[in-house]
Parts: C-alpha cells; sequence; structure tokens
C-alpha cells in the first residue's frame, strides 16, 4: 500500500534516480524545474510522489489544468508518470492517477488527457486500463 | 477497420467466457447468442483452444470455458489469431508505382493506429469499462 502526498524539493534525488533507470536518460535539470513549476507552484499545477510505508518513493506523476489548448476546453493534462517498476501491478499508477484526477476535478474540469507514444504498448494500457480511450485530437509530426 | 467474421466472433467469445472464467457455455450457446452457425462458431472456437485461451468439450453439446489470462491477453492476441500479420499480405496492383507507395505509407499509418488500440485494451480493461 502507498500513500501519496504533494511532492516536495526534498524529493528530487529519488525522482531524478527512478527517471534516469527507467528511461536510460539522467535529466536532473529538467526535474529540478518540473518541481520548481508544479511542486508547490499554482493551484492548477500537480507534481504529486506515491511512497511506501518506509517512506520510498514508489512512483510519481505530474499535471496541470490547460485552457483552450489547441482550441480544447479546460482539460487535466498527464504530463508525466513513472512507478518503481518492482512495485507496478500493485495499484501505485491507478493511486497517482487517481489521486490527480481527484485535483482536476475538484478544479471543476470533467476531461484528462495525455499523449502517449503509439508503440509504448505498457503505457498505453495503463491510461486505457483507468478508462481512457482516443481523444479528439490527433497529433501531427514531421521531420525538419 | 473491417474485421474478418472469423475475428469478430473470435473477440465475442472470449470476450463473453472471459466475462465468468468459472462458467461454461456450449458453441451452440454462444452461436445462438451471437446469431451465427454453430458450425462456424465451433471452428474460431478450435482455433481459441489451439491458443490456450479457451478449453473446450468435444461436439456442439460440450462446454468451454475462458482459461487465458485476462490481464495479459489483449485484443490484438485474439485478433492476430484470425487476421493475416501485418506485411505477410502479398502485393495488389499498382502498389508498385508512385501513387500505389504513397497509399500504402497512409494505410500503414492507419494499420499502426489500429494494432496500437488493439495492443493496448485487455480484456480485463475491456470487460472493466464496456462503453
Amino acid at each position: 500500500m502507498v500513500a501519496v502526498r504533494p511532492a516536495e524539493p526534498a524529493d528530487l534525488p529519488a525522482i531524478s534516480a527512478l527517471d534516469a533507470r527507467l528511461t536510460g536518460q539522467a535529466k536532473a535539470v529538467y526535474w529540478q524545474q518540473m518541481l520548481d513549476r508544479y511542486a508547490g507552484g499554482p493551484p492548477h499545477r500537480h507534481f504529486l510522489v506515491a511512497e511506501t510505508e518506509k517512506g520510498h518513493l514508489a512512483g510519481f506523476i505530474a499535471g496541470e489544468v490547460r485552457a483552450w489548448e489547441f482550441g480544447q476546453p479546460p482539460a487535466g493534462w498527464v504530463f508525466a508518470i513513472q512507478v518503481d517498476p518492482k512495485l507496478r501491478l500493485k495499484g501505485t499508477g491507478s493511486a497517482l492517477f487517481e489521486a490527480l484526477v481527484a485535483r482536476f476535478k475538484a478544479q471543476g474540469v470533467a476531461r484528462v488527457r495525455t499523449l502517449v507514444d503509439r508503440k509504448d504498448h505498457l503505457i498505453l494500457s495503463f491510461f486505457r486500463a483507468q478508462g481512457m480511450t482516443a481523444g479528439p485530437s490527433l497529433q501531427l509530426d514531421k521531420a525538419l | 477497420m473491417k474485421l474478418q467474421t472469423a475475428t469478430r466472433l473470435g473477440l465475442y467469445a472470449t470476450l463473453e467466457l472471459a466475462r465468468n472464467p468459472e462458467r461454461t457455455l456450449s458453441a451452440s450457446d454462444l452461436a445462438e447468442r451471437f446469431g451465427v452457425s454453430t458450425h462456424h462458431l465451433a471452428k474460431v472456437l478450435r482455433t481459441l483452444a489451439g491458443a490456450g485461451l479457451v478449453q473446450g468439450g468435444r461436439g456442439a453439446a460440450g462446454g468451454y470455458r475462458f482459461t487465458g489470462n485476462r490481464r495479459r491477453t489483449t485484443l490484438m492476441d485474439i485478433v492476430a489469431l484470425f487476421e493475416p500479420a501485418p506485411g505477410s499480405r502479398p502485393k495488389e496492383p499498382g502498389e508498385q508505382t508512385e501513387i500505389g507507395t504513397a497509399l500504402q505509407r497512409v494505410l500503414a499509418e492507419i494499420d499502426e493506429i489500429a494494432e496500437a488500440t488493439l495492443r493496448s485494451v485487455s480484456l480485463e480493461t475491456m470487460l472493466k469499462h464496456p462503453t
């Protein structure tokens, strides 16, 4: 069982290390900036962590409410979610997602959105299992 | 997306049986439910049994039950049992032309999105969020 709470500056090393372990890329400066912007920032931005009973980082999630992004009415956007592989399939990801969605709802938005690599079946399956389906927009891309 | 009849029946039968893995349904029960011939459905059930998704008794009266893993089996796993693998389709006339190649790129994009969608939906997700 994990406890979900807002992230604090002291969580940076654990967040950065978990992400580096999972993605193979160290991005300490990026996570520092994310925490600066999202943790304890404006009320529409959220950065939450899940902690084990022993106080270890089990995972984290970040998101914010954005209005009229690409012409769409206000919606909660999930920008990042990571769960320690040793603690997967134990409800950590769902607990983080539900906690973020509860905050979005409290701010009066009725939709949650995210963007996923279509070849990343693991994360795609996770969001599907939360009840998410294809949204109204299609992402387009071009090599420059 | 157009799926062959056998694929749709495979999806229907697997999902119906996976709804309650303890329950046994005969090929004729399932055929009646979906309005198809028992013969057609029996063939589909044999394919599903070969993949370990269902286990069945003999004959039209023999019962079938779900024996797969609801959380690990995706819709794509079932589709792949009945549909030709991507890239295995023989070339059709016109595909080698400039326009044909450009059209194939668009169709491949659609296939890739469809496959990603089918791969991301487990039976568990499907049964938990039926709409």
